[in-house]
Formats: C-alpha cells, sequence, structure tokens
C-alpha cells in the first residue's frame, strides 16, 4: 500500500525532467513563438497617433466586441510595386550569394576535408576565426578596400590596369561581396562535416571500375555530400534574404533589400503596422526554407 | 587512393586564395589603424595617435561597458537554456510537443535579425503596457540575445553529448545514482569543454549584434555595435579601426588558446 502510494505520488510529483524541457520550452514559447503573433496581430492594425502606435484589433464599442482587421497593409504590399521588387530582388541577391559561396565554399571544404587531422584542425580554426570577430567590423573593413580613393581602385591604377577609379562601393556589387564574404564560414562547416565523413572507398570502386575524376564526383562526392549543401546554402540563404547591415553599409541606394524597407518602415516612418505586415511576408517566404532546415538539423541532432 | 600532385596542388592554391579573401580585408584593417592620416585609405605615416582618441572618446567607452554586461549575462543565460535544450534534444525520447520544441530550437539560427528584433520589441511593448513596465532598455536586449544565442549553445552541447560513451552514464546509473547525480557527477564535467564554448559564442554573439539592440535600446542603452554603425554609416572612421583592431586581436587571442587547449588535452587524452 505504502510502496504503490509512494509510486502514485512520484508520477505526479514535478520531476527535474519536467523543469528541464519546461525551462527552455517556456523562454522559447513566451520570447520567440509569441512575438510572432503579436507581430501578426499588429500587422492588421493602423498606425495611430498613440503608445502603442497602432488601433486595437480588439475593441469593446456600444455594447459590441468588434473584431477590426485592417488589410491595407497587406494590400499595400501587393499593389506597390516598391515591395515587390524589393522582395523579388532579396530573394536573387541571396540565391546568387548562395550560389558563389557553395562554389568557393565547396573547393575549400573539400581540401580541407583530405587533409591530414593537425593541418585539418588548423584550417579548420582558420575557417571559423573571422566569423568570431565581429561582424560589422568585417563588412566595415570591405568600405576602405572598395571606396572610389580605396586600396583596390589605388592599386588597379597603380598597375596601369584602369586609368580611373572603378564606382564598386555602394552598388549592389559591393553587397554580393559582403555578403559573400561574412558567410563563407557558415558555408564551408557543414560541407566540411559532411565530406570528411565520405568513405574513401567507394571513391577507389568509382576508379578501380574505371570512372573519370568528374564522373566520381558527380555520381559518388557530391550525392554523399548533400545533406552539408543543403545545410550550408539554408544557413546562407534565409539569413540573408533579410539581411540589413551589408545592404546598408556597402550596397548604397540602389541595392533594395526587404531588411532595409522593413528597417525604414519602423524607423523613419515609424509606420509599425506596415513593418509587421513585411515581416509576416517576409516570415511566410521563408517558411519552407525554415522547415527544411529545422527538419535537416533535427535529424542531425537526434543522430545515434 | 592517393592524391595526384596536380589534385594536391589545385587544393592548396583554392585555400590559399580562399584563405586570403577571407584575412586580407582584417589585415588590411588592422594596418590601416596605424595611419597617421584622417583620410583612412591613403597612407601618410605611421601613429597610434587613433589609438589614443579612442580610449579619450567616453561615449565609445560607455557602450563597450554596456555591451560586455550584455554579453556576459546573455552567455550565461543562454548556456544553462541552452545545455538544458540539448538535453532535451538528444536524451529525452519523445514528450508531446517535442517536434515543436525542435522547430522553436533551430529556427533562430536562420531566423533575420530584422524579424526577431522586431517581434521582441513589439511583444516587450504589448506586454510593458499592460503590466506597466518598460519595454525597452538593456534588460529588454538581454532577453532578445538569450533567444538568439541559446539555439548557438543547444547545437555545439548537442554534437558533443552525441559523442559521449553512454556506457559511463549507464555504469553509475546501475550503481544506483539518480539522473541528477549522474549529470553533475559524469556528464557535466565531459562535456564541460562544450560549455565552454558554447558561452564564448553566446557572448561574442550577443557582442556583436546590431540590429536587433536597435529595435530595442532605449536611451541609456547604446551597445558599442550600435555606435560603430552610427559612425561608419557614413564612410571610414580611423578610431573605428583602432577599436576594430583591438576587438580583432583580443577574440584571436581568445581563440587561439582555446583551440591550443583543447587540441592538447585531446591529445593527451588519445595518448593515455
Amino acid at each position: 500500500m505504502n510502496e504503490e502510494l509512494r509510486a502514485a505520488l512520484r508520477r505526479w510529483m514535478p520531476q527535474p525532467r519536467w523543469g528541464v524541457i519546461a525551462a527552455p520550452y517556456l523562454w522559447l514559447i513566451l520570447f520567440f513563438a509569441i512575438p510572432f503573433l503579436i507581430v501578426l496581430k499588429i500587422s492588421f492594425t493602423r498606425m495611430a497617433i498613440a503608445m502603442p502606435p497602432y488601433t486595437p484589433v480588439l475593441e469593446y464599442i456600444d455594447n459590441a466586441l468588434t473584431l477590426r482587421l485592417n488589410l491595407a497593409n497587406y494590400l499595400k504590399l501587393f499593389s506597390d510595386s516598391q515591395y515587390v521588387v524589393a522582395y523579388l530582388s532579396s530573394v536573387k541577391i541571396a540565391a546568387i550569394s548562395t550560389l558563389l559561396c557553395l562554389l568557393i565554399g565547396y573547393p575549400m571544404a573539400y581540401s580541407i576535408a583530405r587533409m591530414s587531422p593537425t593541418s585539418r584542425n588548423i584550417a579548420l580554426m582558420l575557417v571559423i576565426l573571422p566569423s568570431w570577430t565581429s561582424f560589422l567590423i568585417r563588412v566595415y573593413a570591405w568600405i576602405g578596400i572598395l571606396d572610389g580613393n580605396g586600396i583596390l581602385n589605388r592599386l588597379l591604377m597603380g598597375m596601369g590596369l584602369i586609368s580611373e577609379p572603378l564606382q564598386i562601393l555602394y552598388t549592389p556589387a559591393a553587397a554580393y561581396i559582403g555578403i559573400v564574404y561574412c558567410y563563407l564560414p557558415f558555408m564551408i562547416l557543414p560541407l566540411y562535416a559532411t565530406l570528411v565523413k565520405l568513405d574513401h572507398r567507394l571513391l577507389e570502386a568509382a576508379y578501380d571500375l574505371g570512372a573519370r575524376p568528374w564522373q566520381a564526383f558527380w555520381r559518388i562526392t557530391w550525392p554523399l555530400s548533400r545533406a552539408g549543401v543543403i545545410a550550408g546554402c539554408m544557413l546562407v540563404m534565409i539569413p540573408a534574404i533579410g539581411e540589413f547591415v551589408i545592404p546598408e553599409m556597402l550596397g548604397g541606394p540602389d541595392t533594395l533589400m526587404i531588411g532595409r524597407v522593413l528597417w525604414s518602415e519602423f524607423f523613419n516612418n515609424r509606420d509599425w503596422p506596415a513593418a509587421s505586415a513585411v515581416a509576416t511576408v517576409l516570415l511566410l517566404l521563408l517558411l519552407i526554407p525554415i522547415v527544411i532546415f529545422n527538419r535537416q538539423q533535427q535529424r542531425q541532432m537526434e543522430a545515434r | 587512393m592517393k592524391a595526384s600532385a596536380g589534385q594536391r596542388w589545385a587544393g592548396r592554391s583554392v585555400l590559399l586564395l580562399g584563405f586570403a579573401f577571407l584575412y586580407l580585408p582584417i589585415l588590411l584593417l588592422m594596418v590601416y589603424s596605424f595611419n597617421e592620416s584622417r583620410l583612412a585609405t591613403v597612407w601618410s605615416g605611421f601613429s597610434t595617435k587613433w589609438y589614443g582618441e579612442l580610449f579619450r572618446d567616453r561615449q565609445i567607452l560607455g557602450a563597450a561597458w554596456v555591451s560586455l554586461k550584455i554579453a556576459f549575462w546573455t552567455a550565461c543565460a543562454a548556456t544553462v537554456l541552452g545545455t538544458m535544450a540539448a538535453l532535451v534534444m538528444t536524451r529525452f525520447h519523445r514528450f508531446p510537443g517535442k517536434t515543436a520544441f525542435g522547430a522553436l530550437i533551430t529556427a533562430p539560427l536562420v531566423m533575420p535579425e530584422v524579424i526577431l528584433g522586431l517581434s521582441i520589441l513589439l511583444m516587450l511593448v504589448s506586454a510593458g503596457a499592460m503590466l506597466g513596465i518598460p519595454s525597452k532598455g538593456v534588460i529588454a536586449i538581454w532577453i532578445a540575445h538569450v533567444t538568439l544565442t541559446l539555439s548557438f549553445v543547444t547545437v555545439v552541447v548537442s554534437s558533443r553529448l552525441q559523442e559521449l560513451d553512454r556506457s559511463l552514464e549507464e555504469a553509475a546509473m546501475d550503481l544506483g545514482a539518480n539522473r541528477l547525480k549522474v549529470f553533475f557527477l559524469i556528464t557535466l564535467p565531459i562535456i564541460a569543454p562544450s560549455l565552454v564554448s558554447g558561452w564564448l559564442l553566446a557572448f561574442t554573439l550577443s557582442l556583436d549584434d546590431v540590429v536587433i539592440a536597435s529595435f530595442l535600446a532605449g536611451p541609456d542603452s547604446t551597445t558599442l555595435p550600435i555606435k560603430v554603425f552610427s559612425s561608419v554609416r557614413l564612410g571610414l572612421s580611423p578610431k573605428i579601426n583602432a577599436l576594430a583592431t583591438l576587438m580583432i586581436l583580443i577574440v584571436s587571442l581568445g581563440v587561439v588558446v582555446g583551440w591550443w587547449l583543447t587540441t592538447r588535452r585531446e591529445r593527451e587524452r588519445k595518448a593515455a
């Protein structure tokens, strides 16, 4: 009897196990999930001169609970071509940058994975080291290089290759350089992680059977490194679509990206509802890539 | 299979070019911090005067202090919560809501910062209006940074937990230790290095963030990145080069020493 009682009590008493789940879970619900719902709510309001500066969604007017959803923010997003162009050009800039990262990162990751374990460790640390130093400072470093009077232009003019300085800074080209530069380590690391596990006997077998090097690559190495390619591309592309600092500092007025639109709606126009609508549509746009990334990460964490 | 000489040569030159791309901009930035001229790209002589000016700039020093405090407390909270989440992800099999938990823990890794900053601000403003508490400031930035960084800690710690030899924990459990005791006496000492890397990662991420902090900063909580961003938005400033050089040197030193310590430890472990 006593034993049974104790067993029943133990089942109903809060266990440390539940505390371990609850603490991070509650934190993320409170500060990550609920904020999105509030953004969604505010995207259906109108700007108002008040604090907080938007109209309520639910109101009690004349004994009636009134739900007022203002769709004007969304209609504006789809009718004003500026927003559509900004979304499309963000996706384009992010996609091209991701491809460039893959083209530069894959050979680097491949070479590192083929090194001896000691030099592999050093090379890996050299890849990670820049991403530990300030992101802002790494973007800033390019201003001095790409400036009209900057290091690159002086070098090229000194060598007599050009007679007039190239205008690279404050053009989309500078934004591409900045994004590729800052996100390259995020491409290399997951690629390296899959390439280093590659079973070389498979390649040997392919060569023994008479495969050319590029055939062996496309039919063995590439398909086996697909998990790393997907993870790397998602790690670069998703944040790059919403990037603000790089286009703002390097891209000049011609580099239209949705992160800048959101920023200016919020900080310059002080239109919180419009900024919320921009954020909601951006999130919907990113939903599928984020789900792909999530699945892949979860599989990795639960492996074994 | 032996790589041919040509392949090895190609691999080396790819790496060399890649590392040049990664490191030249940083090195140039550091060299030009010793430039005497105010025009940060025209070399006119060696000088350390920008370092002197940097240390006389009260605003920058104040902002740096605010940033360091936020980063310290962010890293502490994110390490505790992130380690808990890593245990949940790797050790707890199936509980109601696990899929949702996994989604919540991995989404911040890729979420654009503008969305994160805006959403947490709007949430805190709504809560602040209801509860009558201030919704902007140092605490708000801390909350947002913990949310951002705890996922990164989870990734670092869970990869260590996966490599861990489970038989040690099982043996302790067989000898009658309860789960809590096993965690603190067996698991924690083994995964401690990954907690240190997670802590440092959270610290640097917090120290680095400008976008989220801009949404959440109040009048007395200007962080260092906000200060740097506002002064370089319109071009170069040699004082910022000096600041950048100091930050890069400190971080590199920390990373290299940390790397050296862990590789030495691993070598000793393998030798033993």
